[in-house]
Parts: structure tokens; C-alpha cells; sequence
């Protein structure tokens, strides 16, 4: 059994440069996004309008951003069960700042990402330094900021009403296209960048194939393990101040239930739960997988519960494809 | 992998076409958004909506996020209902502020928009269809002034203090008991999110804090349960008087067997029917008041199989 892990994950090394030129994977989801996107066009006149599409977009935008910071932690093979409340927690700070302590609105936003980079940097250390395995780090993180929210904003939620500006950060409009569109787009180039031209994607992917050899190889794999963690949190900070812009709000109990949402994108998109592999690209088909789907599927009025149902079955048969087309390898 | 693609592909068109089948041609469509989906209390809701939809001969969607605290959830859902040009709207909103933009954008599309359950805090919807909480709450507390003898300690257990049905009966119970019975002492108000378990855990306590305790009064159903749990674990049945509020299996057992005294009902199905109802008057251009009152009921032991009771009691 561990010889077979170990020879898997060597295999994985060696094909690593063989997977950005590998893009089955990638085409086979996005024809499913486009395959679901006729359908539904044929379906019902109300689905491909300009409002709707950018309804989509919208849905997409902030649980997007949490599926890429989350992309980057589960290629180092580890998990982050925090990025949901994180996202809360930043948005809650986002409201101190601005609507308790009347700072400029500057001041708020890079204090609801400092706050998701401190989170991120904290469960890197717990995970990195103190070995703690990164379900138990980043679960105590989800629980702590969930708590944190609701004792910062005294329970109740936090309103933006004296700076209307600030909603332009996410509900602003390009040519009809929300903000908050415009800044998951970015985000993801970033990240994308990020992934594939730096030092740290390299190593990201090198922590997850094989941190025993990275480790050999003399690379320094707390620091960037830090890294890496710090980064996610500073996607989940992100994500945490257009939720705020968007609701014009920041919600205390609004969080739980996304991280999981984030990682079903991930996966979708082809990120392997063992590490080493996925592409920020990938995520980001992913996470319009799950929002086309819940749209379109709203749209025909299906009934509620049978939507569940039915992007659990796809979530099962996403993975399933990836698991063939390794085999196929 | 071909399999899987085919599989995935065929999924999405079988979805599709049984959606067809269902797609209503010339009806009027009329979206309910709603703050829940899967409690009890909501499935109600849903029951009268359709009821009404088959009187009226509309179509609906009855569609809520799974837990209260989704604000973005509910807004995606109203965003979607409003691509699909409906002809009226009723939405019970969780966080009435953060979807004011996409009501305006209702209003500017001369869709109306009823409001029902804590509805919307808004000049914008045409009618609200609720329940009046704070006279419902006020008469739960004259039942218990009655059953508790008018003295005495009571406690109160609520599901949470920044909803507008939270706030409304623990002030219609507390208010009217201090301005009645100034013998009846009010020891604890607390808060259990409407949490089965940890409304259980807060009664407990309290019931152990203060021995003397007289009567007990759940807000919610989640709230209700836990004191029936909290009176059952510490073999206080008889010595407590229970007062829950909606139904529910439990309490309505618990009423049977004697264990709660009695609950407060609103009207879930009513509230429903009500709403729905209201959008096809607003759609026709009829004349609406301003707030639609679904009626509360006080139930007990002996009311609690008539026929004008049980329809409105859910398990």
C-alpha cells in the first residue's frame, strides 16, 4: 500500500511537466460547461438574457476566489476547512474598520485582506511549524473565526449605509459588468501567475508531489508551506470584502458550508485531493460548473431538494473522469 | 471517460426535459422565496403557496436557502427569479437591506412584490402577509400568567435576538407580562439559535439556576423542543409549566402527553396561501392593505385534534 502511494506520487513528479500540455482534462470540462450552457439556452428563453449571464457571473465571483485560494493549498496536498469563515471574519474586520472606526474606505479593504493573510498565516504555522495536520489546523481556524464574527459584531450584522462607495468595489459596473466579475477575473490571472511563472507555484506543486524531496532538495519547506497558507488566507480576505460590498453588509454568521463548495470547485476543475496536481484555470471552470448548474437548474424550476441531488451526481462524476484519466495514463 | 462524458451530458438533457414538462405556457408565474427550506415550519408555507397557485391557477417556485444566515444564497435566488420575468414576486427576506437593490430592480419592472413571513423592511412590497408576533407572544404570556397562578418566576428561551420574529416575541412576552402581572418575575431570557440540542443544554441551566421556577417559555420550535427536553431530563414534568410556540412532532407529543400545557400556532399554510394570493391581486391591479394578519391560534391538550386546529399544526 505505501509503496504503491510513494510510486504514485513519483509518477506524478515525473509527469509534472508533461501537465500543462496534458489539457484533456481541462477540454472535457469545459465542453461539459458548454454542453450545460446550450442546453439550458434551449431550455428556457430566460436563461442566456445579458441579466442572467451576469447573474451568474456574480454568484460566481466570490465563492470563485475562495475555490482559487483554496486551489493553491490542496495542490501542496494539504486542506483549508477555513476559507468560508476566514471570509466572514475579513469581512467583519472590513466593517470595523470602516463603518465603527469611520477609517477611509482604503483602510477597510487592506484590513479585511490583512486579516485574511494573518488567518492564512496562522494556519500555515500551526501546520508547518507545530505539525499539525492541516484538517485539525484549519478546522480550529473555521471554528475560531466563526466565533470571532459574531463576537467582534456583537451578532448582528455590520451595514455600509454611511459610505455608499464602498458598494461600488463589487456592484460597480464596466460596460454592464459587475465589479466583483472584474476582480475574480484578476484575481485569477494573479493567480494563475502566480502558480505557473513563480518560485512559489514551483514549489507549491513540488510540496505537493513529494515534500520529503523537496525537503531534500534543500528547500526551505516551512517557510513556503507559510507561504502558501498565508496566500490562501489572502484569497479568503479578498472574498471576504466583496461578500461585504456585494450585501453591502457584513453577515457574522454567513460562512460555514463555502469551504466545502470552494473545494467541490477545485476538484471539479481537476485538482488532485492527494496533491501535486490542478491548474487555476481548472478551478475556475469549475467553479462555473457548480454556478451555471444551480442557475440553469433554478431557471427550469426544478424543485429545490432535486437540484441538490442532482450537483451532488455531478460533483461524484467529475472526480470519477479524473480518476479514469489517471488510469488512462 | 467518453462513458463519464456521455453519462454527465445525458444527465443534464434528461434534467431538462422532464423540466419541460413542467414549464407552464400561458400562466402567470409567481416566485416564492422564502427564508427556509427544509424546516417543517417552511414546507407549511410551501403547502399553502401551492394551494393557492392551484385555486388561482398560477404557476410558482417555492425556493429558500437551507439555513437563515445565507444572505447571499437568498439574494442569488432572488436575482434568478427575477431573470425569468415573473409576473409577481413574494419574498420573506433574511436581511431585507441587502436585497433592496434587486427589489428596486423588481419595482422598476413593475413586477410587485408581496412580503410574507418577517417580510421586507421596505416602502417597496404591496402587502405583507404575517403573523402578528407581538400580539401573539402577549397572548402566550396571559395563558401563562393564568396556568402559573399569576406569580411566580418564569424563564424564557428564544431563538435569536436580531431577527424580527425573535425580537417581536420576546418583547410581546416580556412586555406584557411586565405591564399585567407584577407578580410574575422574569429570571432569564436567553438565546439558543433555535438549535434542538443547545436550546436543550440553556434550559437545563437555567432550570438549575433557579430552582423555583414556575413556567417556562420556548419561542420557537427549536426553543420549545429544548425546554421539553431540559423538563424531561430533570424530571420536572408537572412542576414546570411549558408554553412552545409552532408544532412540530415533539411538541405536539409533549402537549399530548400532558408534559407542555400549550403553544402558540401561527398559521404557516395561511401564510402561504395568503402571499400568493396577494400577488395575483396585485398582478390584477387590486387594492391590498398594508399588512395581510394570518392569525395565531393557542392550542392545548384538548383543541389540539379539532378541525380548526390540526390543519394548521405540521409534525
Amino acid at each position: 500500500m505505501n509503496n504503491k502511494v510513494v510510486k504514485t506520487k513519483n509518477e506524478v513528479i515525473q509527469k509534472r511537466s508533461l501537465l500543462r500540455s496534458d489539457s484533456k482534462q481541462k477540454l472535457l470540462t469545459f465542453s461539459s460547461l458548454i454542453v450545460m450552457f446550450i442546453v439550458f439556452s434551449l431550455a428556457s428563453p430566460n436563461f442566456a438574457t445579458f441579466n442572467n449571464i451576469v447573474g451568474i457571473l456574480l454568484s460566481t465571483a466570490v465563492n470563485g476566489v475562495l475555490a482559487v485560494g483554496v486551489t493553491f493549498v490542496i495542490i501542496t496536498a494539504g486542506i483549508d476547512l477555513s476559507v468560508g469563515t476566514v471570509m466572514t471574519f475579513a469581512s467583519v474586520m472590513t466593517g470595523v474598520f470602516i463603518a465603527f472606526w469611520n477609517l477611509p474606505i482604503i483602510f477597510g479593504i487592506l484590513g479585511g485582506l490583512a486579516a485574511g493573510a494573518l488567518c492564512g498565516f496562522i494556519n500555515g504555522s500551526l501546520i508547518a511549524k507545530m505539525k499539525l495536520p492541516p484538517f485539525i489546523a484549519t478546522l480550529g481556524m473555521l471554528m475560531m473565526t466563526k466565533g470571532l464574527s459574531l463576537v467582534i459584531s456583537g451578532t448582528k450584522p455590520i451595514y455600509f449605509l454611511e459610505t455608499p462607495v464602498f458598494r461600488k468595489i463589487s456592484m460597480g459596473t464596466v460596460f454592464g459588468i459587475p465589479n466583483a466579475v472584474l476582480i475574480f477575473f484578476a484575481a485569477a490571472i494573479i493567480a494563475n501567475f502566480i502558480l505557473t511563472k513563480t518560485v512559489l507555484g514551483r514549489y507549491t506543486y513540488a510540496l505537493g508531489s513529494n515534500e520529503e524531496a523537496a525537503r531534500l532538495s534543500g528547500i526551505n519547506v516551512d517557510a513556503w508551506k507559510i507561504a502558501i497558507y498565508t496566500l490562501g488566507g489572502l484569497f479568503s480576505g479578498l472574498a471576504g470584502v466583496m461578500m461585504a460590498s456585494r450585501l453591502n453588509s457584513a453577515q457574522p454568521a454567513l460562512g460555514q458550508g463555502y469551504e466545502l463548495e470552494a473545494i467541490a470547485a477545485a476538484v471539479i476543475g481537476g485538482t488532485s485531493l492527494s496533491g501535486g496536481e490542478g491548474t487555476i484555470l481548472g478551478t475556475v471552470i469549475g467553479a462555473f460548473i457548480m454556478s451555471v448548474l444551480i442557475n440553469g437548474l433554478r431557471i427550469l424550476s426544478i424543485p429545490q431538494e432535486w437540484q441538490t441531488v442532482i450537483i451532488g451526481a455531478i460533483v461524484i462524476m467529475a472526480v470519477y473522469a479524473d480518476i479514469i484519466r489517471r488510469r488512462q495514463r | 471517460m467518453k462513458k463519464v462524458f456521455v453519462a454527465l451530458v445525458s444527465l443534464v438533457l434528461i434534467v431538462t426535459l422532464f423540466s419541460g414538462l413542467g414549464l407552464a405556457k400561458e400562466k402567470l408565474y409567481i416566485p416564492v422565496i422564502s427564508k427556509g427550506f427544509q424546516h417543517q415550519f417552511w414546507q407549511a408555507v410551501k403547502l399553502g403557496a401551492e394551494q393557492a397557485a392551484k385555486d388561482y391557477n398560477v404557476e410558482i417556485t417555492f425556493e429558500g436557502p437551507e439555513s437563515e444566515s445565507q444572505v447571499d444564497k437568498q439574494i442569488n435566488m432572488l436575482q434568478t427569479a427575477l431573470s425569468k420575468n415573473p409576473d409577481a414576486l413574494c419574498f420573506a427576506a433574511l436581511d431585507s437591506k441587502a436585497a433592496i437593490p434587486l427589489l428596486e430592480e423588481a419595482k422598476a419592472k413593475n413586477i410587485p412584490v408581496v412580503g410574507f413571513d418577517s417580510g421586507v423592511d421596505s416602502d417597496i412590497p404591496v402587502t405583507t402577509a404575517a403573523t402578528d408576533n407581538v400580539a401573539a407572544a402577549a397572548y402566550a404570556a396571559d395563558k401563562m400568567a393564568e396556568l402559573i397562578g399569576y406569580e411566580g418566576e418564569v424563564a424564557v428561551i428564544v431563538h435569536d435576538q436580531t431577527s424580527r420574529t425573535g425580537i417581536d416575541r420576546r418583547d410581546g412576552f416580556v412586555n406584557r407580562i411586565k405591564e399585567k402581572y407584577p407578580k410574575i418575575k422574569i429570571v432569564d431570557i436567553q438565546y439558543g439559535g433555535g438549535d434542538h440540542l443547545k436550546s436543550t443544554d440553556l434550559a437545563k441551566t437555567i432550570i438549575q439556576a433557579h430552582p423555583n421556577l414556575k413556567g417556562f417559555f420556548g419561542a420557537n420550535e427549536g426553543s420549545a423542543v429544548g425546554v421539553i427536553n431540559a423538563v424531561t431530563e430533570l424530571n420536572m414534568i408537572g412542576k414546570i409549566v411549558v408554553i412552545g410556540y409552532d408544532s412540530g412532532k415533539l411538541q405536539l407529543n409533549a402537549i399530548r402527553s400532558g408534559l407542555m400545557a400549550g403553544a402558540i400556532t401561527q398559521n404557516p399554510v395561511g401564510i402561504g396561501y395568503k402571499a400568493v394570493e396577494a400577488a395575483v391581486k396585485a398582478i390584477n391591479g387590486e387594492e391590498l392593505p398594508e399588512v395581510i394578519d394570518t392569525g395565531f391560534y393557542w392550542y392545548d391538550i384538548n383543541s389540539i385534534d379539532s378541525s380548526v386546529i390540526k390543519p394548521l399544526l405540521y409534525e
